[in-house]
């Protein structure tokens, strides 16, 4: 039994690294190059889980629990933010009839 | 090998509906394309033998905030094709910066040496069985302090979403 399970190849975990890497970049130009704040929130959101991938995939890999239960409170906090996020866009809708980001640029100067 | 191939299949598949969220012109189709994205990532963490992760990562992600993007599509009436849209050099400075965070991210890799001590196929830390002992036992004031921000964030959303 732990001979069929030491033969099993696991995957390296530089691989996770590289794939949560490429995830985690195509957050990064989603946020910077969209306009419709929904798409940029969802950007948000693909950053969040690329990370909550990789301390999960440490986690495995280092035998410690303490990446897992982040990951847990990471999913906690997106949850509210999303909630909350969603609210204050629907008051900007309100009052601006768009969600357009680059409407909002009253702060910009 | 069976689990190399999983995971490259899953990756693939990931990226690839990663990338289509941010091309769809369509906002309905880049939310559809998202719950696609957290399907696979869920078949990551079954693959990392985390299950309880799979599960809360399926139900709060899939199911709640997904959800909650739909409805607020549908309410506001934003699926709007075209309207907004950056001037392309913004779109190509966008992509460069990108691709610039992902070379950065992956030429770090070279200088340093990733130990692992376990793999995931023996360990054990990802069953509701053993990650909830851990929860219940050395996190429970910070679980109890997430119910708080919960409550805290259904207050704020029920605040700011209904009409004064």
């Amino acid at each position: 039994m732990e001979n069929t399970i030491a033969q099993i190849q696991t995957i390296p975990l530089q691989y996770y690294i590289i794939f949560c890497s490429a995830l985690f970049s195509i957050g990064v130009a989603g946020v910077l190059s969209k306009r419709n704040a929904i798409v940029i929130f969802m950007s948000v959101e693909l950053m969040l889980n690329s990370a909550n991938l990789l301390l999960t995939a440490f986690s495995a890999y280092r035998n410690d629990p303490a990446g897992q239960i982040f990951v847990f409170f990471i999913m906690v906090v997106a949850a509210a933010e999303v909630a909350i996020g969603l609210g204050l866009l629907v008051v900007v809708y309100r009052s601006t009839k768009t969600i357009d980001i680059d409407v909002l640029n009253r702060l910009k100067w | 090998m069976f689990s190399i191939y999983l995971f490259i299949f899953l990756s693939v598949v990931a990226l690839f509906s990663a990338l289509k969220v941010l091309l769809s012109k369509k906002p309905i189709h880049s939310v559809l394309y998202m719950t696609l994205t957290f399907f696979t990532l869920a078949g990551h963490y079954i693959l990392l033998n985390a299950q309880f992760l799979a599960v809360v990562h399926v139900i709060v992600y899939a199911g709640a905030i997904m959800v909650l993007f739909l409805f607020t599509m549908m309410l506001l009436n934003l699926n709007l094709e075209g309207e907004f849209s950056k001037s392309t050099l913004m779109k190509i400075v966008a992509v460069i910066a990108g691709g610039l965070l992902f070379l950065v991210l992956i030429a770090s890799l070279k200088s340093f040496d990733v130990a692992t001590v376990g793999t995931p196929e023996l360990t054990q830390i990802g069953l509701v069985k053993n990650l909830g002992n851990i929860l219940y036992k050395d996190y429970l004031l910070p679980f109890e302090l997430s119910s708080i921000l919960f409550l805290s964030a259904m207050v704020g959303a029920v605040m700011l979403g209904k009409k004064d």
